[in-house]
């Protein structure tokens, strides 16, 4: 079966800066798939690039065969593909309710799917629920992730981009997210899990790729992965400790 | 007493007017960060169309629909005009222009403006024109000993009724949360499927037909007009803008309102002359105390 992404020899430039270098990539349905890096390393920059926020300088996004270059964002998720971003960027001064219906905002005129959409996003997070008239903007750091995440769910993507779900959330808060990002996946959603936190992120992941400088310096399964020494060294065990009091994000 | 009344009711009138021209304003300035300085001379436009149509259509309106219907008809034609003419000046002035940054978006807004006004001092002359008083509806109630006028009285209702379209628009449905979270964040409500384009093209449209519909009820209540009304118009509306936070619409048609009997009550009992001073007066003392607006909440980003 041709896998469900294909990211093929990507480049992307911010002017004269080139933060990606051509990078290869693919996903198949079904999967969880990690990708690793430090900051600054071109993990944010390849998300924005398929929900199509950045221009495309050369290679190729196709999701099922179907090339994604140059389609704007709000008719990227309409495709299947939704993300919920880096540092959450719910809409602070709408509520909880809100920020749901505009994530099924494609599909408005369907409420039945809206509905249920909604209805599962509660079930994964129940907590929404008691926020539901509550300003987004009020929520705690870890609700506020959880409605960017359920957010993501109401337009009921076949892909799920998440970028940096862990980022500035207690260790009991990121088991807790991570545990409902499985539960996700094993509905059916296929997921790419932009992550820093790299145990936990091969804890989940079927495979993962590591980018370094803009180029993927190494990929394979989790658990090849886990076991790299280079990898160890760089992304899991002490280093990670130093890494968290370096984040400026 | 009843003089207090009597200028609560004017003010409330007049400051109808200030908050339907605030809303466009507010709504440009949500989403885009731009000052429209053309949109008071898109109330002016829709003032002097309003104005033909009456002029040259008088026979034939009154005729079939009344006086009220003359009324109606020419807010609905002029809105029509305006709502067309605001897309089409964010198209030629504006959208050419926001890759270059706020500033010179600024500046085209000013060109445009002067292009508008001057355009209707060519067409109209820059004399003062006069509503065609038979055209008026002109009945004065007296309640309570207050003095007032049905057309005092309609044009409160119509306004309020516009305003309470327009609230329910942006506050009640899934459009107006996506125009809210457009003015929030553009790019993560294009990630909700939110053509931004569609955003612009909505406020450009609905904004300008509310100018058009308020410069005729103006044209109605003080039966002359100016092709330079658009500017004392625009200040006081941008005023009210301020007053109720910029880009807050709710705020924005209290601060009309609110600036409306302001106004009027500082005409009556401290000084006509200088009612303009004391309105840029709470201006100023709203800037230095109030900057976000009477209203302007900031709920701070959890990062
Ligand atoms: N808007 C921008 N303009 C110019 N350069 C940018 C822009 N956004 C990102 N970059 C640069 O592109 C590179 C990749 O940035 P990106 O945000 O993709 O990194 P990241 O892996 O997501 O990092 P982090 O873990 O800190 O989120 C960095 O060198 C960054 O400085
Ligand atoms: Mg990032």
């Amino acid at each position: 079966m041709a896998p469900l992404l294909i990211i093929d020899d990507l480049q992307i430039h911010y002017g004269a800066i080139e933060a990606l270098k051509g990078i290869s990539l693919y996903l198949d349905e079904g999967e969880i798939v990690a990708v690793l890096g430090a900051n600054g390393a071109g993990k944010t920059t390849l998300i924005n690039a398929i929900s199509g926020l950045l221009p495309i300088s050369s290679g190729n996004v196709t999701l099922e065969g179907n090339r994604l270059n140059g389609i704007p964002p709000y008719e990227i998720v309409q495709k299947g593909i939704s993300q919920s971003p880096e540092g959450r960027k719910v809409f602070s001064t709408l509520t909880v309710d809100e920020n749901l219906n505009l994530g099924a905002y494609t599909q408005r005129k369907k409420k039945q799917e809206v509905g249920d959409a909604k209805e599962r996003v509660f079930s994964l997070f129940p907590i929404l629920r008691e926020r539901r008239r509550q300003l987004s903007g009020t929520l705690s750091g870890g609700e506020q992730q959880m409605l960017a995440i359920g957010r993501a769910l109401m337009s009921s993507p076949r892909l799920l981009l998440l970028d940096e779900p862990s980022l500035g959330l207690a260790p009991i808060l990121v088991n807790h997210i991570f545990g409902i990002i499985r539960e996700i996946n094993s509905q059916g959603t296929s997921i790419l899990l932009v992550e820093q936190n790299a145990h936990k992120a091969l804890s989940l992941a079927h495979k993962g790729y590591v980018l370094e400088n803009g180029v993927i310096s190494t990929s394979g399964s989790s658990s090849e992965l886990k076991s790299n020494r280079k990898i160890q060294e760089a992304y899991l065990g002490g280093s990670a400790l130093k890494r968290k009091g370096n984040q400026t994000t | 007493m009843q003089v207090v009344f009597e200028q609560i009711i004017n003010g409330l009138t007049i400051g109808s007017f200030y908050a339907l021209i605030a809303l466009g304003y507010s709504m440009v300035y949500g989403v885009l960060k731009l000052i429209n300085f053309a949109h008071g001379d898109f109330f002016t436009l829709g003032s002097y169309l309003g104005y033909t149509l009456l002029v040259f259509g008088s026979a034939f309106i009154t005729t079939h629909f009344g006086l009220w219907g003359g009324m109606v008809a020419a807010m609905l034609m002029a809105a029509m005009c305006l709502a067309f003419i605001g897309v089409l000046v964010e198209r030629a002035a504006y959208r050419p222009i926001y890759p270059a940054g706020r500033l010179p978006a600024v500046v085209s807004a000013l060109g445009a403006s002067i292009v508008l006004q001057n355009a209707i001092m060519v067409i109209w002359g820059p004399r003062y024109q006069a509503y065609p008083a038979k055209l008026i509806p002109n009945i004065h109630l007296n309640i309570w000993g207050i003095n007032i006028t049905v057309l005092q009285i309609v044009i409160l209702v119509l306004s309020f009724v516009l305003m309470g379209i327009l609230y329910y628009i942006i506050q009640k449905t899934v459009f107006g949360a996506a125009i809210r979270a457009t003015a929030l964040d553009k790019d993560t409500a294009s990630l909700m499927g939110i053509n931004f384009n569609k955003v612009i093209f909505f406020i450009f449209t609905l904004g300008p037909a509310l100018g058009a519909m308020t410069g005729v009820m103006v044209g109605m209540y003080y039966r002359q007009i100016s092709f330079t009304m658009g500017w004392n118009y625009g200040l006081k509306a941008f005023t009210a803008t301020i007053l109720g936070g910029i880009g807050n619409l709710p705020g924005a048609m209290f601060g009309g309102l609110i600036l409306g009997v302001l106004e009027m009550l500082g005409a009556a009992y401290i000084s006509a002359a200088w009612k303009d001073v004391f309105v840029f007066m709470i201006l100023i003392l709203v800037l230095i105390f109030r900057p976000n607006g009477l209203f302007g909440e900031k709920i701070a980003e959890k990062v």
